[in-house]
């Protein structure tokens, strides 16, 4: 197996993975955020807890789910409940402590649109729409985004906000009063942004190889170094091996995944 | 008192045009061939309201069944997008009202609780509460924190599918139950199909499996393998393959009509769909049995 390289699903994935720490109850989404929390579990975190929005508690899926209501995700599981439950007694009662958000585009102050592109009314893109993420945004304690790094994904401002982020700063977050701690890092395939002080994006992390220029240009706003970048440590033999084992096919992990 | 009658039937005495339609099913027991029939019965105006369209709605949007779609997620659950009900959409041709999963599930579980409305804590994210009015902002009357509201939603019809139930409506059903129970409880006339219609005894046998009892259903319809391409829990697979295809037939309008001429309007009944899907498609979506242990209910 050649594990000198590696697909950009795959860097972000591992990264992602990483951030997951023992014994967390997280709110997994299908793709990339299922792998990752996968290979938490085989890594250093055995004691994540897997809870799917479909009502889904403690799922040990024998096969990669291709959604988030897949049955191989119920037969084994430790409890399943209805879709109210799930979004009122798990989350919005302050049980889940991470969330992974997917969407369109994100702003310098991490707010998601997963709804349209363009005017709300005349779309030019229309997108799902919000899910579950509007609240999962809100109620979990934290939570991340996986994105390759595309101008168009990173605007200034969202042209729609499913999900709040910091909204227009990390004070008007905290005024909305909503109990979750916002997004805490976006994964993409050039490094890892997370938020300062204010709640702004700033590029903390690069990649092995990866010039921070090229994050810079590929982002929609004037995007800030940290004082102290750091460079990410490269994925190891062992976490490909095991990443590799849960995609056999390469649905996600392969370089256009 | 047996409410069992033919698809056919059921769906000619309930569903009317112009109707509010719930179908229930957050991925898992979606009534496909419920949709098929009304589709086949041409009806028109209908407002479609579901969590998540899937292709269910997608196929009916696109045979020309609805005037307005109620949703909190329009994609094709792990592939993309509903490109039959965005085209209509980014057309001007569908009205659509839109909410959050929560919100969503609120309006519906209120409708089933004979509430008003139901409150939720805020989301901090206000965008969707600017374009659809239904979502208000009121204070908490014991700590005047804000609260947002949302309206209880009671359709005309619910449509549930199930993997058991006796002639006379008492249901069964395990895996995903997204929003079944809340489906049943809120509309006003109630079809159910059901996987196998079974003897009272065995409804009797696990009562806390009884997630709908049958005095509040209208209909009851034997229809095996009406949730194709979704899935029913213990009995076939989902069809991730269909899933996939969708994805293509759905973006060229003369696949998509060609697809719903082929395996809808020459098709007969469920029956005939489940043969013509033929053989190797059958064993595709084949699974092995998992029971659960019994539980001991004791002979009180």
């Amino acid at each position: 197996m050649d594990t000198a390289t590696y697909t950009a699903p795959e860097l972000m994935t591992i990264n992602a993975s990483r951030m997951l720490r023992d014994g967390d109850v997280v709110f997994v989404g299908v793709g990339l955020p299922n792998l990752a929390c996968n290979l938490a579990r085989r890594t250093h975190a055995p004691n994540l807890l897997m809870i799917y929005e479909s009502g889904v508690i403690g799922a040990q899926p024998a096969r990669l789910p291709l959604s988030i209501g897949d049955p191989t995700l119920v037969s084994g599981a430790l409890s399943v409940c209805s879709m109210y439950d799930i979004f009122a007694f798990y989350l919005q009662r302050g049980f889940i402590s991470v969330g992974f958000m997917g969407g369109a585009q994100i702003d310098r102050f991490g707010n998601v649109n997963a709804t349209v592109i363009g005017d709300y009314g005349k779309p030019k893109v229309r997108l799902p729409g919000s899910g579950g993420a509007m609240e999962i945004a809100a109620w979990a304690d934290r939570w991340y985004i996986i994105t390759p790094h595309q101008k168009r994904r990173f605007p200034e401002k969202v042209d729609f906000c499913t999900s709040a982020g910091f909204l227009g700063g990390r004070a008007e977050r905290e005024r909305s009063g909503v109990r979750g701690g916002g997004p805490l890092a976006v994964v993409t395939d050039l490094g890892i942004l997370e938020p300062d002080a204010g709640g702004e994006l700033v590029l903390t992390q690069v990649h092995p190889g990866i010039d921070p220029e090229q994050a810079r240009q590929n982002t929609g706003w004037d995007l800030r170094r940290a004082p102290e970048l750091r460079t990410t440590a490269a994925p190891t033999e062992s976490e490909l091996t095991l990443l590799r084992d849960l995609d056999p096919e390469r649905i996600y992990l392969s370089s256009t995944g | 008192m047996t409410k069992l009658t033919s698809l056919r039937e059921a769906v000619a005495g309930i569903v009317r045009d112009g109707d509010c339609v719930y179908a229930a099913g957050f991925t898992h027991l979606i009534p496909f061939a419920a949709g098929h029939e009304i589709i086949r019965q041409r009806r028109k105006g209908l407002v479609l309201a579901r969590a998540t369209p899937d292709l269910i709605y997608d196929q009916l949007i696109a045979a020309g069944c609805a005037r307005k779609v109620v949703f909190s997620y329009a994609g094709n659950p792990g592939v993309g997008l509903l490109k039959a009900m965005r085209a209509e959409i980014e057309a001007g041709r569908l009205e659509w009202e839109e909410y959050s999963h929560f919100s969503m599930i609120s309006r519906l579980t209120a409708g089933a609780a004979g509430l008003p409305f139901l409150p939720m804590n805020p989301t901090g994210a206000d965008d969707l509460g600017k374009v659809n009015p239904a979502f208000r902002r009121i204070a908490d009357p014991y700590t005047g924190r804000p609260v947002v509201t949302v309206p209880a939603l009671n359709p005309d019809v619910g449509i549930v599918h199930v993997q058991r139930a006796d002639a006379d409506g008492n249901c069964q059903l395990w895996g995903i139950v997204g929003e079944q129970r809340e489906v049943a409880f809120a509309a006003d006339r109630v079809l159910i199909t059901a996987e196998e219609i079974v003897d009272p005894s065995v409804i009797r046998s696990d009562p806390n499996r009884t997630l709908i009892p049958g005095f509040i259903v209208d209909a009851v319809c034997h229809v095996p393998h009406c949730a194709h391409p979704s899935y029913s829990q213990g009995y076939y697979d989902r069809d991730n393959v269909f899933y996939l295809e969708w994805d293509k037939i759905s973006s060229d309008p003369q696949k998509l009509n060609a697809w719903l001429a082929e395996w809808v309007y020459a098709v007969e009944d469920r029956e005939a769909y489940w043969a013509k899907l033929g053989a190797e498609t059958h064993r595709r979506l084949q699974v092995e049995p998992r029971w659960s242990e019994p539980v001991n209910y004791g002979k009180h």
